[in-house]
């Protein structure tokens, strides 16, 4: 069993500007903590989540053994990030449904649950209500922030809003914008959403329904983009539901499941009808879709990635296609072309986007021994 | 040819300060030796996972890239040494790389081992492929496919245009300044562009 942690919420007062020009008068974030800060507060890792995790990133919570983090592999004492030496922390992002103001949450200037009102938050608007959380613990500089997919983006973002303030970048499994297809994707999930009769324009609050068949769909359509070809076919291939002792036998049903893995993508998807919020969905995908540091520039990565000035460690996987490591070699080049100091790890794994959670060696052990060269730095 | 005083001779050549990109940089350690006793900086190039790892644990910052993909991530002139050591026997696209190395670089230090050395020779009189200390593989498994010669190199910089600023050989951790195209086991040049 993995270490207790205790979430914690901070609440502020001073409003804060979004992108999109509106601003959030009140707010409050959902954090957790691991390890000590040290006397020079200098050992400080931001970890920023990704769609669907949350500032539970490491431990456990008391009296729920299986309450591990979602990076509960990554982040520990003697993990890759090392909680015995670094002061780890998990912020809840803005809109999230997880603890930090969100959608489901009351509007404090208008006394109604934010539902759809709730204003479209951007990964920069994530990465500065983080930094004021940082202000807040007395942090002024992170040892090392770090993040996969969507969370690699707020790792990269806060190297070019923050520049100062940033030592060491980890960036996993990102791209420094969504293609097309990737904004496709997320497309097809927001309209499956949309189009619930049980969404009523987002505020379904009110009606006392949540529109679980479009968080299902986007879900499974999710899901299938996070994994392999390979990887699929191998847990599942054409294995059939209602397999018989005789061998397979077709139901001729065009409405039941047939295949395992049609069985396993509904699982998913009403696991995660149940916990998660459709507004929240909408949110995130689309502070996804809008990440593109190059817009200002013309679409010049390397122009936008001149104000870094952080050392980064980029990783990616062979077999990821939402997240494929072309993007991440752009974000390398785009260093190399700026004279940053820079690692990257292409690692040959076969589980696709999903890669970035799970346990392969070479890619613990890179983050493990990066790490390990930070805490030397940081050493007092 | 991963020995300590080969590594340092090759250090020697590089100028203090130097901006480097070390194409094959294996464990870092020729990196490693250069950012801290000669003040430079920069970056090594490596396909194999073990190897990444190493370099990382001793913090020379390394690209994970095959090389037979090119160098298309690194700008023209933005080094002011490019190494190879005993990476071009590798190359399906020796060539190639070599026209890479003085496009990305300034200068170009290049060692790889010298077919012609004068056993190498002698075995094939014999009618057998060598076997050395410098070539320690069988011709079935030999991840060398590209074996050269001092003299080869010499005609390869010259179909490039490339201009040889220095070149000798190394036998015994000495260098061969005399015939080393016969009494070398490596050879090394020194390259730039003509202009």
């Amino acid at each position: 069993m993995s270490f207790e942690v205790t979430p914690q919420t901070m609440s502020f007062g001073e409003p804060l500007p979004l992108r999109s020009g509106a601003r959030l008068a009140g707010y409050s974030l959902t954090y957790e903590t691991y390890g000590t800060l040290n006397a020079n507060r200098s050992n400080a890792v931001l970890v920023c989540h990704a769609l669907n995790a949350s500032h539970h990133v490491a431990g456990v919570y008391a009296g729920q053994p299986k309450s591990e983090g979602w990076w509960d592999n990554m982040i520990g004492p003697g993990k890759p990030v090392d909680t015995d030496r670094f002061f780890v922390i998990g912020v809840n992002n803005l809109g999230s449904c997880f603890g930090s103001s969100g959608p489901m949450h009351v509007n404090p200037e208008t006394g109604r649950v934010w539902g759809a009102d709730f204003p479209v938050v951007t990964v920069e608007d994530w990465v500065d209500a983080q930094a004021r959380l940082l202000d807040a613990l007395g942090i002024d500089t992170l040892a090392a922030v770090m993040g996969g997919s969507l969370g690699g983006m707020q790792a990269l973002s806060w190297t070019l809003q923050y520049p100062r303030r940033v030592r060491h970048a980890v960036v996993v499994a990102s791209a420094p914008n969504l293609t097309a297809e990737n904004i496709a994707f997320n497309e097809v999930a927001r309209r499956a959403i949309v189009t619930d009769p049980d969404f009523h324009g987002g505020h379904f609050y009110a009606h006392g329904v949540l529109p679980k068949r479009g968080l299902r769909i986007a879900r499974m359509i999710g899901h299938i983009t996070y994994l392999s070809d390979d990887v699929m076919n191998e847990k599942f291939g054409r294995e059939l539901r209602h397999a018989t002792a005789e061998g397979a036998s077709y139901r001729y049903s065009t409405q039941d499941v047939e295949f395992q893995i049609e069985s396993y993508l509904r699982h998913q998807g009403d696991k995660f009808s149940e916990y998660f919020d459709a507004n929240t969905y909408l949110l995130i995908t689309r502070a996804l879709d809008y990440f593109d540091p190059a817009l200002a520039y013309g679409g010049n990565l390397s122009a936008a990635l001149a104000a870094a000035q952080a050392a980064f460690l980029i990783v990616s996987f062979s077999t990821d296609w939402r997240f494929a490591p072309q993007r991440s070699r752009e974000i390398v080049h785009a260093l190399l072309d700026n004279r940053r100091r820079v690692s990257y790890a292409e690692i040959d794994a076969p589980h696709g986007h999903d890669a970035f959670l799970l346990d392969d060696v070479r890619y613990l052990g890179v983050v493990r021994a990066y790490f390990e060269g930070i805490a030397q730095e940081a050493a007092p | 040819m991963s020995d300590e005083t080969t590594q340092r001779r090759i250090a020697q050549m590089v100028p203090r300060g130097s901006r480097v990109l070390d194409l094959g940089c294996g464990d870092g350690a020729l990196l490693d030796l250069l950012q801290r006793e000669r003040g430079c900086t920069g970056y090594g190039v490596e396909i194999a996972d073990g190897n990444v790892l190493k370099c990382v644990r001793r913090g020379v910052d390394v690209i994970q890239l095959n090389l037979e993909e090119g160098l298309a991530l690194f700008q023209d002139a933005s080094f002011d040494i490019v190494l190879q050591i005993d990476t071009l026997q590798h190359l399906r696209n020796a060539e190639v790389m070599l026209r890479e190395t003085v496009r990305v670089g300034r200068v170009g230090i290049i060692a790889f081992p010298n077919f012609a050395h004068w056993p190498n020779r002698l075995s094939i009189a014999r009618g057998r492929m060598p076997v050395t200390r410098r070539l320690p593989y069988e011709w079935y498994d030999t991840p060398n496919i590209r074996v050269g010669t001092f003299k080869d190199f010499e005609a390869l910089a010259h179909k490039n245009k490339l201009r040889v600023l220095e070149a000798f050989g190394l036998q015994n951790e000495r260098e061969v300044r005399w015939l080393p195209n016969a009494r070398a086991g490596t050879a090394v040049f020194r390259i730039e562009r003509s202009a």
